[in-house]
């Protein structure tokens, strides 16, 4: 059951085909960027109304 | 509830049910049995991971955590956007680039067959008994405040899910869960619509924030470094990357989602999906159980939730007691609300000089209300000691069945069926594409050729697990203790088997024996500290990680240099 399997060669390189975006790197650090700013915003939103 | 709203919930609910068994009845082969049609987009595996992260209990249960602690509880979830981007970077390409059913299967493939049978071995384990506590602990709820049969509500829920999860596999799961899901939005903004309607005159929705806010609802990052504190940016950060990462990368019923579809493209956009989307969608949830604490501020709640409960005390010996904190809660609420409207006024007449004083007011009428409650839960422990006095999860029912018009009620308790219908659909399929393919297979492996063979095996495991999970949820009913048991058995092995994980990710040069015998040397490790010694349980998810790959690199280098011949070695 330990025999090599032939790779899945699309899964190598699959670029995320969304508009600005050539890379996944890009679309990481998006969402990254995304999370940060979600994470101020809730402490802002905590911030308002306390 | 009447009859349009039991037209409304059956209908919803085997609607979708006979929807998902009708449109998967023709599927012959194991590779779309297990892992769904190739055409499956990025869309349906994003709200298929979201939905199977949702339990009926999130919607319980989450809208109650905002009602008692605040949206606080949000920081719990701070670490899931980072473990998605690690699944999607590291471990989605490796399972892909393998061909795998399982992520056990991938161990197989990076290790030995040990190895992948101790990591199906602890995921069958404790999936197994959660699959149970699934079921049960949305019913429990439901049979108190509905009065049903307990019994049937978790015959219901299982039989509904075996039908079409035996019928279409994968594909029917992803298939209903998106439908389902499209149910749960659908009357959890109704029910924000109802909620924000019933506010009294005068009060909007920025009122309603600001109270709140005033009341210590609405703190949802605390940066405090006190550990004694449950909910923290840094807890969220550090125990809730952990926590995500363990579930996301290495629980069959979360990979299996993920694993279908055509590409890697679409897998990994609907995990980012939930990335981008999960904190702001608990937060919601979170914000409608403050809200909800703010409708009951002019809107006399019940001094405990679980009215039946309470109801049962009430009537013995002690019911002189009880009657007397009630009649005290009447007077503290009515006092509460005076103060609050008293506070909104000086806040809308920009009055600076009152302000502080009407605020003082308001947060010690608050503080006296909340110690009656607490004093009523005391009073229930004191007349019964196995009283259970957690009444938070009964506040969003509550609110359903006494507040929303009918039809409404019908969507939202169908709403709650299908998120356990939802969570524990993904649960057995993970369950049965684990036997058959990490046990099953391995033991027949002539069998392997044979796909209508193959199917059929894959759907008996299924109905015979989710048989499992029904008389186990029976049996819960008898044993309590035992949902704590099935987290703190979650907890044990957790740990180990994402340790095993992420030394077949990051370290290469470890091989199969050594990862074994370290992933065996660690578990034991844990279970004698959880015998000896007195300590969180959540902690033994850090510990069985760090000891598995400590022990691993440790044995490596005893062992030498794993050879390029050794299968277990990924040269």
């Amino acid at each position: 059951m330990t025999g090599p399997i032939p790779p899945d060669q699309r899964s190598t390189a699959e670029p995320p085909g969304l508009p600005g975006f050539h890379a996944w790197r890009g679309v990481y650090l998006f969402v990254f960027g995304w999370f940060v700013l979600v994470v101020v915003l809730l402490a802002v939103f905590g911030r308002i109304f306390s | 509830m009447n009859i349009a709203d039991w037209l409304v919930f059956l209908g919803t609910l085997g609607g979708i049910a006979a929807y998902g068994s009708w449109r998967t009845r023709q599927i012959r082969s194991l590779n779309t049995y297990l892992k769904g049609r190739r055409s499956t987009g990025w869309g349906t595996i994003g709200l298929s991971v979201m939905a199977t992260q949702a339990s009926a209990i999130t919607f319980l249960s989450i809208p109650g955590q905002g009602f008692e602690s605040g949206i606080g509880f949000v920081q719990n979830y701070f670490g899931l956007p980072l473990a998605l981007i690690i699944v999607s970077g590291v471990f989605l390409p490796m399972y892909r680039r393998f061909g795998v059913f399982t992520a056990y299967e991938f161990l197989g493939r990076r290790f030995d067959w040990k190895t992948r049978l101790l990591g199906a071995g602890l995921f069958l384990l404790q999936r197994g008994f959660s699959a149970g506590i699934t079921i049960y602990a949305p019913a429990i709820i439901l049979s108190t405040m509905l009065g049903w049969r307990l019994d049937l509500i978790i015959v219901f829920i299982g039989f509904l899910v075996i039908v079409y999860t035996v019928t279409g596999g994968s594909e029917a799961v992803s298939l209903t869960q998106k439908w389902q899901f499209g149910v749960i939005f659908v009357g959890m903004v109704a029910a924000f619509i109802v909620l924000l309607a019933e506010l009294p005159v005068g009060v909007g929705f920025d009122d309603a924030l600001h109270i709140a806010g005033a009341l210590g609802k609405l703190q949802a990052v605390d940066t405090s470094i006190d550990p004694s504190r449950r909910y923290t940016l840094w807890t969220g950060l550090l125990g809730g990357l952990f926590l995500a990462l363990s579930y996301f990368g290495t629980d069959q019923s979360q990979v299996q989602r993920y694993l279908g579809g055509d590409s890697l493209r679409e897998s990994r956009l609907g995990l980012m999906f939930n990335a981008l989307l999960k904190i702001p969608m608990q937060f919601l949830i979170l914000l409608l159980g403050a809200l909800l604490f703010v409708f009951y501020q002019f809107e006399r709640p019940p001094l405990f939730f679980n009215q039946p409960e309470w109801q049962r005390h009430a009537q013995g010996p002690a019911g002189d007691a009880f009657s007397t904190l009630e009649q005290r809660y009447v007077v503290a609420v009515g006092d509460s609300e005076k103060a609050i409207r008293v506070w909104i006024q000086t806040r809308t007449s920009q009055d600076s000089a009152m302000e502080p004083i009407a605020r003082t007011t308001m947060l010690e009428a608050n503080r006296e209300t909340a110690a009656i409650r607490s004093e009523a839960k005391a009073a229930l422990l004191a007349v019964d000691p196995r009283a259970k006095t957690k009444d938070s999860d009964y506040v969003f029912i509550t609110f359903i069945l006494a507040k929303l018009p009918h039809g409404l009620i019908g969507l939202l308790i169908a709403v709650i069926f299908a998120a356990a219908l939802n969570s524990l659909a993904a649960e057995l399929n993970a369950l049965s594409t684990t036997t058959t393919i990490d046990f099953w297979r391995y033991l027949h492996p002539l069998a392997a050729a044979d796909e209508v063979r193959n199917v059929r095996v894959a759907r008996w495991f299924t109905a015979l697990w989710g048989f499992a999970g029904i008389a186990f949820a029976l049996l819960a009913g008898f044993a309590e203790n035992l949902i704590e048991a099935v987290n703190i058995v979650g907890s044990i092995f957790y740990g180990v088997v994402l340790g095993i994980f992420l030394v077949a990710f990051f370290l290469r040069r470890v091989g199969g024996s050594a990862v074994f015998f370290a992933a065996v040397a660690a578990q034991s490790l844990v279970i004698t500290m959880f015998l000896s010694l007195n300590i969180g349980y959540l902690w033994y998810n850090l510990i069985g990680c760090a000891a598995c790959i400590a022990f691993s690199m440790l044995l490596q280098t005893v062992l030498g240099p794993c050879a390029p011949a050794d299968p277990g070695c990924a040269a």
